[in-house]
């Protein structure tokens, strides 16, 4: 039974995990949720995910939600199939701090920049100046961190490509579209990183979705 | 050489560390970083945690950061030592999706509450009624799930006591002695779920870290 994937190709989360089987050359079905419609908020899905958000996922009776612990889990049990995602042994402990600095001290950030400079104009609500600038200045931190970090280590987590940096491209393309670029431009080693995963193949394909919408 | 924690006992951040090195029964000393005067953001400090949040964590030559990260490398390196605190195979893929919960569900919301009623009135700062109230539903919503959760399974992630349990006890510990106290009472499983795990000998031995101070 193939794997089944829940959610909405423009979702970052839902991103997240189509990104990580693509990694792994893995087949998958992809059920899209009607989220302008609710359907993320009635019984069958809620039955997948009790929290109703999208992505959920199934693998064969296992259902699982969150788009972190679905990534990992795909990583874990595929270990030997197309990239290696983790790794093994101590080296995932310095994976697992960059995981959660993605989740806690990225994300946040990011996520509030994209539905000002993105969502708000999209939708016709005015974006709020204060907020973009205290975010960036906060963002601008966050990134001096992981241009100290790239000097030390070819990726956030370890020397090779894992979810550490995956995790990221979601949120951080669609920045990409928007002033908060520059940041990320201004710091050599970040702009090389970004430059770097964006260029994944995996990535591309998982774009290809959404430009299909 | 024994595994040091930098941070401080009341930290909810760092008890997440000292709950999971007590389950696992394992010797570490305490280092504390004076928050006040701002030690935390110093050059020495910054070293073991480029962000500047407690706790920072050291075994040998490994340096992490993150709780979370920090707990997860304990459990899994330590796996054969006092509790388990981690499953191995499938089960731990929904150990995952409820550590995830944690981490984005449940702490964003309840850390809000926390700051608004515990810590706000130690610093002599006004509580702020309208986060409280739009928090306080929130976090009725995400009990509303624990609840059904502790309904089919004992604990979060699986029958057994696992991360997914023991990242909730410090905040959770906290909101108990607030009038949030009922959220939790009123909803049987959870409230049955929140006794047993406070009730834990490694979270006593945290709280008497605690009140040394």
């Amino acid at each position: 039974m193939v794997m089944k994937v829940y959610g909405a190709v423009l979702s970052t989360a839902t991103m997240r995990v189509f990104a990580t089987l693509y990694e792994k050359d893995l087949k998958f079905e992809f059920i899209p949720i009607d989220m302008p419609a609710g359907e993320h908020k009635k019984e069958h899905f809620l039955a997948v995910n009790p929290f109703g958000q999208i992505p959920a996922f199934k693998d064969g009776d296992l259902k699982l939600f969150e788009s972190r612990a679905i990534s990992q889990y795909i990583a874990h049990v595929h270990a030997d199939e197309g990239s290696p995602l983790v790794c093994e042994g101590k080296p995932m402990a310095t994976v697992g701090v960059w995981l959660d600095v993605e989740a806690h001290q990225f994300e946040p950030l990011a996520l509030k920049l994209r539905r000002e400079l993105l969502y708000k104009p999209r939708s016709g609500m005015a974006t709020d100046a204060a907020v973009v600038e205290e975010t960036e200045a906060k963002l601008a931190k966050v990134l001096d961190v992981y241009e100290a970090r790239l000097s030390q280590s070819k990726y956030l987590g370890c020397d090779c490509f894992t979810l550490a940096d995956l995790h990221h491209l979601p949120a951080m393309t669609s920045l990409m579209g928007t002033p908060v670029k520059k940041l990320f431009d201004a710091r050599p080693k970040v702009s090389a990183w970004l430059a770097d995963i964006s260029a994944r193949p995996a990535w591309a394909k998982v774009l290809a979705m959404r430009n299909q919408q | 050489m024994v595994m040091k924690v930098y941070g401080s006992a009341l930290s909810t951040a760092a008890m997440r560390v000292f709950a999971a090195l007590y389950e696992k029964d394992l010797q570490f000393e305490l280092v504390p970083v004076n928050m006040g005067a701002g030690e935390h953001k110093k050059e020495h400090f910054l070293a073991l945690n480029p962000f500047g949040q407690v706790p920072a964590f050291e075994d040998g030559d490994l340096k992490l950061f993150e709780s979370r990260a920090i707990t997860q490398y304990i459990a899994h390196e330590y796996a054969d030592k006092g509790a388990p605190l981690v499953c191995e195979g499938k089960p731990m893929a929904t150990v995952g999706v409820w550590i995830e919960v944690e981490a984005h569900q449940f702490d964003p919301v309840a850390s809000k509450l926390q700051w608004e009623l515990v810590f706000k009135p130690l610093f002599g700062m006004a509580v702020d009624a309208e986060t409280v109230k739009e928090n306080e539903a929130k976090l009725a919503k995400v009990l509303d799930v624990y609840e059904a959760r502790l309904g089919q399974s004992k604990y979060l992630g699986c029958d057994c006591f696992t991360l997914a349990d023991l990242h909730h006890i410090p905040t959770l510990s906290n909101l108990m002695g607030t009038p949030l106290k009922e959220l939790f009472e009123a909803r049987p499983k959870v409230s049955a779920w929140a006794a047993d795990i406070m009730g834990r000998p490694a979270w006593a031995k945290v709280l008497a870290m605690r009140n040394q101070q």
